[in-house]
């Protein structure tokens, strides 16, 4: 679907993009990852026909800077930061529904499945919201429209556990669709991809197939016994949304599959309070199959 | 079409929202109230007296700050807004350049000339209710003036955003075109070369090829038709175009120099790098 053939860009005489060639398939979740000047978001403003280049990108046979309009109503974008757009939120979706060809009411079905109301913003100059509320606003646009790529760069970047959950569902529901999803670490987004391309110095270091990990809306209940309760831990685990029944000893609450990698990496910095963690599939989520951490695949759970 | 209409309705209600509108509305608003408060209407200068004196007078301070709000409000927020990241999101839409480009000049002229216009045509309609006679065939001239100098100094200014890599750039190169435009200004360099006796093929030349030197001599050419008030260099200009050539000149000049110019800058921004 996407051919990127030899594209090298320099800026001032840096070459930020050399010789760089890649084939993306209709079947791809791509995690782009690499260090700070790896190329990652050159590359993607490459792929969105922003910068001219050397070599070619073709999209569905299209060049993104010749046939714009073909290529960029095919693709969904997240940019990395939110821009600071002093229209108020209610003219963006407006403008975007327009030259998207989607509706007002799908971008905001898209936005409510994320929690937040739209209308609540309707007015509220874009650059004054919260991260957290620009980030659901660009998902929102991305995914409130018909596309036959998703562009993400750093997606889960400003989102709460619960938004992310929501994401994630989102996304398992295009999964007919290429996506690259750009970032840094590649605990963030490990779950929602099935190949990882590694740039550094402008080239492809590292391009490899990942197991499919699965569904990625998969719900996943959580319980963990502390040996003791602790004020640190109770704050980092309320941004989660777990509850305590019993004053801090115990927690339970959900988490979604792909946030797995990433919630583990919690754990392990408090790894001296934690006495036991448990996964296991949710009973009442979409897929009853867990991934496998630890535990035995077969029967759903895993353990720490 | 549409995406045309589209990319300048949102930079109409862009430039409606930002501070640099409410000064500009404040100034030309303002500078038509002073006019008014001061009496203009009731004082004579060359014969003329009520509303052509007071039009005569805006006209003139028109020139000095119109083309300077155009220049730095339009580069800044274009520059501004590939360097803050607004046009890597904007331009990954499905619009195509020319639509998004043309339409914001379209609405940035829009944005420039309306203040003007209206802030006139208040004082126009003020004058008529006070018992004035209305110089509709000087009001008809100034509108074209203004219009003209309007597009002359967006072509400036989209021409500069496209080249310039950063707004400080942008803004620095504006500021010194318009200080440029300004000391050629009769009243000033060009007065003290007339006063050296450089050739008068020079002056001419310079005066012609200055947008608001045009604009200030076209508007003077409106109460002064022999333009007695610019000296020889009158002769050279009126032998050459007559009145009404003259007058065609000053608004079909910075038009032309406006549309080649945002042209030039249009070829910059769909040819290279749009972030």
């Amino acid at each position: 679907m996407i051919r990127i053939e030899d594209i090298s860009k320099t800026f001032r005489r840096r070459r930020v993009l050399d010789a760089l060639s890649l084939a993306i398939h209709e079947t791809d979740r791509i995690a782009l990852i690499g260090a700070n000047g790896a190329g990652k978001t050159t590359m993607i403003r490459c792929l969105l026909g922003e910068y001219v280049h050397a070599g070619t990108i073709t999209v569905s046979g299209h060049r993104p800077r010749k046939d714009r309009r073909e290529v960029l109503s095919e693709i969904g974008f997240v940019p990395q930061l939110p821009p600071p757009l002093k229209m108020p939120v209610g003219e963006l979706i407006r403008f975007s529904s327009k030259v998207c060809h989607t509706t007002v009411d799908r971008i905001g079905g898209v936005a409510d499945r994320l929690g937040l109301d739209l209308s609540e913003v309707d007015s509220r100059p874009f650059y004054k919201l919260s991260g957290g509320q620009k980030q659901k606003i660009l998902v929102a646009i991305a995914l409130g429209r018909d596309s036959k790529l998703l562009v993400f760069d750093e997606p889960t970047a400003n989102l709460d556990p619960q938004a992310r959950r929501a994401l994630f569902s989102l996304i398992s529901e295009r999964l007919d669709e290429p996506m690259i999803i750009s970032s840094h670490r590649l605990e963030e987004i490990s779950g929602l991809v099935n190949r990882v391309v590694e740039l550094d110095r402008g080239k492809v270091v590292l391009d490899d197939r990942v197991a499919d990990a699965g569904d990625i809306s998969e719900i996943q209940a959580c319980e963990i016994e502390l040996i003791q309760p602790d004020g640190a831990f109770e704050r980092a685990i309320a941004d989660w949304q777990f509850a305590s029944p019993d004053g801090g000893a115990t927690w339970t609450g959900e988490i979604a599959g792909p946030d797995r990698i990433r919630f583990l990496g919690l754990m392990t910095r408090y790894a001296g309070l934690i006495r036991s963690v448990h996964l296991k599939a949710a009973p009442n989520a979409a897929s009853a199959q867990a991934g496998s951490i630890q535990g035995d695949p077969s029967q759903g759970d895993a353990h720490v | 079409m549409s995406q045309f209409l589209v990319a300048a309705r949102l930079d109409i209600s862009e430039s409606l929202r930002a501070k640099w509108f409410v000064v500009y509305v404040v100034v030309f608003g303002g500078l038509i109230a002073a006019l008014f408060a001061f009496g203009l209407t009731e004082s004579r200068v060359m014969g003329f007296t009520g509303l052509t004196r007071l039009l005569v007078t805006y006209i003139q301070l028109s020139m000095a700050i119109l083309p300077i709000f155009v220049l730095i409000t339009t580069v800044r927020s274009l520059a501004g807004d590939r360097e803050t990241g607004v046009s890597e999101y904007m331009l990954a839409f499905p619009v195509s350049l020319a639509a998004w480009y043309w339409g914001r000049f379209a609405g940035r002229f829009l944005i420039v000339f309306a203040p003007v216009f209206i802030a006139m045509m208040g004082a126009v309609a003020y004058g008529a209710f006070k018992g004035a006679s209305v110089p509709w065939d000087h009001i008809l001239f100034y509108t074209a003036l203004l219009a003209a100098l309007g597009v002359c100094f967006l072509g400036i200014s989209f021409m500069l955003s496209s080249f310039a890599p950063s707004i400080d750039i942008a803004q620095g190169t504006a500021f010194l075109i318009w200080l440029v435009l300004l000391l050629f200004l009769d009243l000033i360099l060009l007065g003290v070369m007339i006063r050296e006796q450089f050739p008068a093929d020079l002056l001419v030349a310079i005066a012609l090829a200055n947008p608001m030197q045009v604009f200030r001599t076209a508007a003077m050419m409106l109460f002064d038709p022999q333009l007695v008030l610019l000296g020889p260099s009158a002769y050279v200009i009126l032998d050459h175009f007559g009145y009404y050539g003259y007058l065609a000149w000053a608004f079909a000049y910075p038009t032309a120099i406006g549309l080649v110019l945002a042209a030039i800058g249009y070829w910059r921004f769909k040819s290279g790098d749009l972030v």
